[in-house]
């Protein structure tokens, strides 16, 4: 392909940076006394640290799994601190003028400005940085709803009740290799309650950011949307520019019960690694979601970071009239290497899922979507419908799709569509002799590729998700 | 406005344009005529500077600047427009969004301010009106399942939009049914003035008949043969070409 394509699509990683804030790091290592100082180290109760423990023995016996379509050099476990903390954490700051100023130009800079009154109105904040979740804004105005927004590490002292009754309900601690570690080492994440009849007054937002070298961040996410109530969430994901790779390994649950809707989007660009490859962040995330009766969940996902990407967020349609959407963008470049895509599995009768997924490889890069629609024998007349496209910009790059489909009930009906599509010379040539330079061009091809699934994400964010393509894509053109 | 000289040029390998020279001065309207497989979208595409295309000799001055230095944006940028023989997709971008951004680049290479989103859909929904094409067409991707003659119907639209200097128009006038014919032959007419330029590349006598052009030239393997006034379109439309290759000598009449 030609030169303009291969212009197009190289760029700089912009939330590259690191901060030089003073950090407790834990020296690399893991076993179980590294989890008895972790789980110490944050106050946490007995029956956390024994489910940690649990979940660490389940995970020694477990095999590291090896069957997407990604290729990397075995991880060493041992080599990865499990803990690390801005000094300045120690003492937990109270409020916002309390925290380390070099943090808040951190987030100033990613442009997540956490000083309340600057803030986007009508989204409350929580940041993660490193291990440790710094801040949480807008906290009171959510507890007049009855909401409660926190760190998990605040949640599992402050509502045990709710922690033991749902943690692990989801995504239980032997799931899979990456989630059993999870279990066991996880440092921080969110926590959302949302109380029956609620609609949550603001969308809420989770902010990661891994800064130290060599840390492994292992957050773990929990959103609970009580009957007929409703929330919308966001999280958005950096890394610093390095060369060694770092590990990212989260668990995110949603309970949605009877009549509940949760909106759960993510906008990730983790750094990628360098055009040879070298550096970028593992990305092995599970998220799952359980719907009760004419509950609905919605996952809407813009990928465009990470070395390699392994995640598959999913539905369990458990209860009757249950809905699961998924919709996703992948954007690989470079050397990335993304395996995505979802699980609904039907169980109730008349349940209907929705899949669209839109995967944009570029340079020699692959990207892959797995996904799997299960029919069980219960679910009576349940739908799914599946459209999974493809775009490819230059000739060296793969997009590959495997769609499984497991079908045990006669009712059940089951659609699937796939496209693969190019950004082809001819269609840069018509944008050139128009005056469009290439750069716009492959990002206006690309943002039209991707309408169907932008339209899902809250306005501010479908905004920031199409600059961030253009960012991925342009030559350093902001 | 434009000046060719012994224009070689080649594409895979095989050169098509075997010395061409044209000279267009502004406010002028050229008509090409020619076998098929003469060159004449070639010719489009190295004015245009597509990048399969190779010049291997030759000059082309456009406003007295060497065109052949210059970037296929570039040219367009600097008024060059080529409306295609056969027009792209672009699916997914909707024609408005296309427009915009063309017409924006447009304005910013010449340092003017851009449009308003107002003033731009006032002027987007004039030049359907002048091509007759429905309003809705905007909002459908570029080209994205239009009929051919749609299609060549959103070229004369872009070329509305965008006010070039020197308009090339390949065929546009192929897959047009009667009315539409007249139709882009009024919007070419409503852009002459005297300062802006066009080479149209057509097959029939009918547009040249709407058109009125100052020059009729015969492209045929490579080079021009024959170039004459209007009255040389309807010589070829009842002879076709065969004649003038028997009467190689009387080539540059002109
Ligand atoms: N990629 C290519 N490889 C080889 N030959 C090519 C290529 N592209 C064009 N040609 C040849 O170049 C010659 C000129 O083509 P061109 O499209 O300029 O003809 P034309 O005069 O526009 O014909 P028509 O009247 O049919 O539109 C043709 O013989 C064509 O086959
Ligand atoms: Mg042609």
């Amino acid at each position: 392909m030609t030169d303009q394509i291969q212009k197009a699509i190289s760029r700089e990683y912009e939330a590259g940076f690191t901060s030089s804030i003073e950090s407790n790091t834990f020296e690399p290592g893991l076993d179980e006394e590294v989890i008895a100082r972790l789980s110490a180290i944050k106050g946490e109760p007995q029956w956390m640290l024994d489910w940690r423990l649990k979940a660490f023995a389940s995970w020694k016996k477990m095999p590291e799994p090896h069957w997407a379509h990604i290729d990397y050099p075995k991880i060493d476990f041992q080599a990865i601190s499990y803990y690390s903390s801005p000094k300045s954490m120690d003492d937990k700051p109270k409020s916002l003028d309390e925290i380390d100023p070099e943090l808040l130009a951190t987030y100033e800079k990613l442009g997540i400005p956490l000083l309340e009154q600057q803030m986007l109105a009508g989204v409350a904040v929580d940041a993660v940085f490193d291990s440790v979740s710094v801040v949480t804004t807008f906290r009171e105005k959510l507890k007049e709803a009855g909401v409660i927004f926190c760190s998990i590490s605040e949640a599992i002292k402050e509502y045990p009740e709710l922690v033991q009754k749902y943690l692990g309900s989801v995504v239980p601690r032997t799931d899979n290799y990456y989630a059993a570690l999870n279990s066991a080492v996880f440092t921080d994440g969110s926590f959302v309650y949302v109380p029956k009849g609620v609609r949550c007054p603001m969308e809420l937002s989770t902010y990661f950011r891994i800064n130290e070298q060599n840390t492994g961040q292992f957050e773990r996410t929990l959103v609970i949307a009580d009957e007929g109530s409703h929330v919308s969430y966001l999280e958005g994901c950096s890394a610093p520019q390095r060369d060694e790779n770092q590990l990212h390994a989260a668990v995110v649950e949603l309970v949605a019960l009877d009549d509940a809707q949760i909106k759960y989007s993510t906008v990730q660009n983790w750094y990628p690694g360098d055009e040879q490859g070298r550096g970028g962040i593992y990305n092995f995330v599970t998220k799952r979601a359980m719907c009760h009766k004419n509950a609905k969940v919605s996952w809407t996902q813009v990928e465009t970071g990470s070395a390699i990407t392994w995640k598959y967020p999913s539905c369990i349609l458990r209860g009757d009239n249950s809905v699961g959407e998924f919709y996703s963008v992948a954007l690989t470049r470079g050397r990335q290497q993304a395996d995505t895509g979802t699980k609904m599995i039907h169980l109730g009768k008349n349940t209907r899922s929705t899949i669209i997924s839109k995967g944009i490889s570029a340079a020699q890069s692959n990207n892959s979507y797995r996904g799997l629609v299960k029919m069980m024998p219960t679910a009576e007349g349940a739908r799914n419908y599946t459209q999974c496209d493809s775009l490819l910009i230059g000739d060296q790059c793969g997009a590959h799709t495997f769609p499984y489909i497991e079908s045990r009930n006669p009712t059940a009906i089951v659609e699937h569509e796939a496209t693969t599509s190019k950004v082809s010379d001819d269609q840069l040539f018509l944008c050139q002799q128009r005056g469009i330079n290439s750069e716009k061009a492959v990002s206006m091809i690309v943002n039209g590729f991707c309408k169907e699934v932008f339209k899902q994400l809250p306005m501010e964010f479908a905004v920031e998700a199409g600059k961030l393509l253009e960012i991925s894509l342009e030559g350093s053109v902001g | 406005m434009l000046s060719i000289k012994n224009l070689k040029a080649s594409i895979a390998g095989k050169t098509i344009l075997k010395g061409l020279d044209l000279t267009v001065n502004p406010g002028e309207v050229h008509a090409i005529m020619g076998p098929n497989g003469s060159g004449k979208s070639t010719l489009g595409y190295v004015l245009s500077g597509r990048e399969a295309y190779i010049v291997e000799e030759g000059s082309i001055l456009f406003e007295g600047v060497d065109l052949l230095t210059m970037g296929i944006e570039e040219r367009a940028l600097a008024g060059l427009f080529l409306a295609f023989q056969y027009p792209l997709e672009i699916p997914g971008v909707s024609n408005l969004e296309f427009l915009k951004a063309a017409v924006d680049a447009q304005r910013e290479a010449r340092g003017e301010p851009l449009m308003s989103s107002k003033e731009f859909l006032n002027a987007a929904r004039e030049a359907c009106k002048a091509v007759r094409l429905p309003t809705e067409f905007l909002k459908r991707g570029v080209n994205e399942g239009f009929s051919g003659g749609e299609k060549k119907r959103n070229d004369i639209l872009q070329m509305l939009m965008l006010q070039p200097k020197l308009c090339i128009l390949d065929e546009t006038d192929s897959g047009l049914d009667i009315d539409a014919l007249k139709l882009v032959a009024d919007c070419v007419n409503s852009q002459r003035d005297a300062k802006r330029s066009f080479v149209v590349v057509t097959h029939y006598q009918r547009l040249l008949d709407y058109l009125k052009p100052d020059y009729v030239h015969v492209l045929s393997e490579g080079k021009i043969i024959k170039s004459g006034g209007p009255s040389l379109a309807s010589e070829l439309e009842e002879q076709g070409y065969a004649w003038l290759d028997r009467q190689p000598g009387e080539e540059k009449s002109l």
